[in-house]
């Protein structure tokens, strides 16, 4: 497979804030990949740099085989853009402004179909100053795909998103990749990119913390937990073999009649490595 | 040339659609004819008839209004509020962006200008202007100079709120000192300086003299002089200065 991302020892400062420090990854044609980390850690610099919005201080970068900082707009045909933030003409119609981006594009995506896929039929002929934040957050998505783009970035593209509108967007992203093409998403949500991101980067201060698929960062944590109340007292047990240490746990309570509050069985999340990498106090 | 024409037809539909823009920078100029002209359009002023001598003054106000304000607060707006950082990350060439948008301003300002010698003519019994084909160059010329400052000022502008109130705080006495409204005489001297600096001034004694005298456009060589310096000025700055994503990213 082709890479459709390369970055190597990625640099950027902005005076005397480090906010990208020797960033390397690469990102395979068709692939979803997410990049995480705590506010500030230098997720929006990256995919910037990669968007060709903002200049770098040392590193190598190829998007779509070229380099951002001098692409032009064949390359742009190429590529789907939602920033973190930014609003739009808010006195066009959802359509009006889809086919205003779209025209921008050689072979765009119909509208309705694009309409379609955010899930905003029935606004399509409202004004954007109307549309509630979400459903904003939606037309942002939207433009991003107007182009049939190959390669999308998105910036927190599901921020705001009501629950259907993330499966919604879920979908879509999917359905991105079944057509072969290629995501870098950045998320707040750990649930998201458990399930969304065929890989992903933990970002902290500017420099990669952890990369890899979901299922092997979870694996590299300690095993199952075991979480129950015992007179007010909360219990964990954690274990590499739950099968048996439940059937003691629960056999034992059964024989002296007590009950287990609140007993929860949890394999760790995506949520549980990114606290233990991101918690630490930073070197 | 069809990314041109479908920017183009973009951009006016924002501009009729952005109903307080166009009142402000489009129909104000022509509101402030009506007033203006039911007041004095009868009257002599300087030689002339009130209502023919008060259209340059109101094309004068249009252009800075118009090609300069309106523009200005757009761009400004437009760029604040992260909506020309967008525009980069498509295929849409910023020359063609540009070019677009210019030519969105000068349709707006000379449709401004036709409106102003209409009702002058139909409403006040105004003459037709002496040389219309000098006018019309001077019009292009006037709105390219003052579309070009527009642009270039937005390099000053940080900020959507107050970029319009800062603006107005500019050309609105600017407006009054370089005789848009009454004639320069009755303020003092030290005012006047001020008018005789910028552009203005000279564009509204180029237009006089086209309209009302019947000069051509080479009989004026100091006034188109200094307004093509100063749209030369501003398309230089504007092209080494022009910002397309907000201050802050
Ligand atoms: N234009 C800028 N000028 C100066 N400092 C900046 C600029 N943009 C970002 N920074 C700094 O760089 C660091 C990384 O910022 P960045 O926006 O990349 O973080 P992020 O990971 O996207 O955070 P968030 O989750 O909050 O979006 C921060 O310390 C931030 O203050
Ligand atoms: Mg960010």
């Amino acid at each position: 497979m082709s890479r459709a991302v390369v970055v190597e020892g990625l640099e950027k400062a902005y005076g005397e804030v480090r906010a990208v420090r020797g960033v390397s990854f690469t990102i395979e044609t068709g692939e979803v990949f997410g990049l995480l980390g705590p506010n500030g850690a230098g997720k929006t610099t990256t995919v910037e740099i990669l968007e060709g919005y903002r200049t770098r201080d040392a590193g190598r970068i190829e998007v779509l085989g070229v380099d951002p900082a001098t692409a032009g707009s064949a390359w742009r045909e190429r590529i789907g853009v939602v920033l973190q933030s930014g609003s739009l003409y808010p006195q066009l119609t959802v359509v009006e402004i889809l086919r205003l981006f779209g025209g921008y594009y050689e072979r765009p995506r119909d509208v309705g179909e694009v309409i379609g896929i955010v899930g905003l039929e029935e606004k399509k002929d409202q004004r954007v100053h109307t549309l509630s934040g979400g459903q904003k957050r939606r037309l942002d998505l939207a433009i991003a795909l107007v182009g049939d783009p190959e390669l999308v970035f998105l910036d927190e593209p599901t921020t705001g998103f009501d629950p259907e509108a993330r499966r919604r967007a879920w979908d879509t992203i999917r359905s991105l990749r079944e057509l072969g093409k290629t995501t870098l998403l950045t998320t707040h949500y750990l649930d998201e990119a458990e399930r969304l991101c065929d890989r992903v980067a933990v970002l902290r201060d500017g420099k990669i913390a952890a990369l890899g698929r979901p299922a092997e960062l979870t694996g590299a944590l300690p095993p199952t937990e075991i979480r129950y109340r015992l007179d007010g007292q909360e219990v964990v047990v954690r274990t590499e073999e739950p099968t048996r240490v439940l059937n003691e746990l629960t056999a034992e309570a059964l024989r002296s009649g007590v009950e287990l509050e609140a007993l929860e069985v949890s394999r760790p999340s995506l949520e549980d490595v990114y606290l233990s990498l991101t918690q630490e106090s930073p070197r | 040339m069809r990314l041109f024409l479908h920017e183009l037809r973009g951009e006016l539909r924002l501009y009729v659609r952005s109903r307080e823009l166009a009142f402000f920078t489009f129909l104000l100029p022509i509101l402030f004819l009506v007033i203006l002209g039911s007041a004095y359009g009868d009257e002599e002023i300087e030689g002339h008839l009130g209502a023919d001598y008060l259209v340059s003054g109101m094309i004068g106000y249009g252009v800075a209004s118009t090609a300069f304000a309106g523009l200005a607060i757009v761009l400004v707006i437009r760029r604040e509020e992260g909506i020309l950082k967008r525009l980069r990350a498509t295929p849409l060439p910023a020359f063609t962006y540009i070019a677009a948008v210019l030519a969105t301003t000068m349709i707006a300002f000379l449709v401004g200008a036709v409106c102003i010698v209409a009702l002058a003519v139909t409403l006040f019994g105004g003459h037709f202007p002496k040389s219309p084909v000098s006018l019309a160059v001077a019009l292009v010329l006037g709105g390219a100079c003052f579309a070009a400052i527009g642009i270039g000022v937005t390099t000053f502008l940080h900020r959507s709120e107050g970029a319009s109130a800062a603006i107005n705080a500019v050309y609105i006495p600017l407006s009054f000192l370089s005789g848009a409204f009454f004639s320069q005489g009755g303020f003092p001297r030290f005012l006047t300086i001020a008018a005789d600096i910028f552009p203005l001034k000279y564009f509204i004694d180029l237009v006089a003299a086209i309209s009302l005298e019947g000069e051509q456009i080479w009989e004026r060589p100091v006034e188109v002089a200094v307004i093509a310096v100063w749209g030369l000025a501003g398309t230089a700055f504007a092209l080494r200065r022009f910002r397309w994503v907000p201050r802050e990213g």
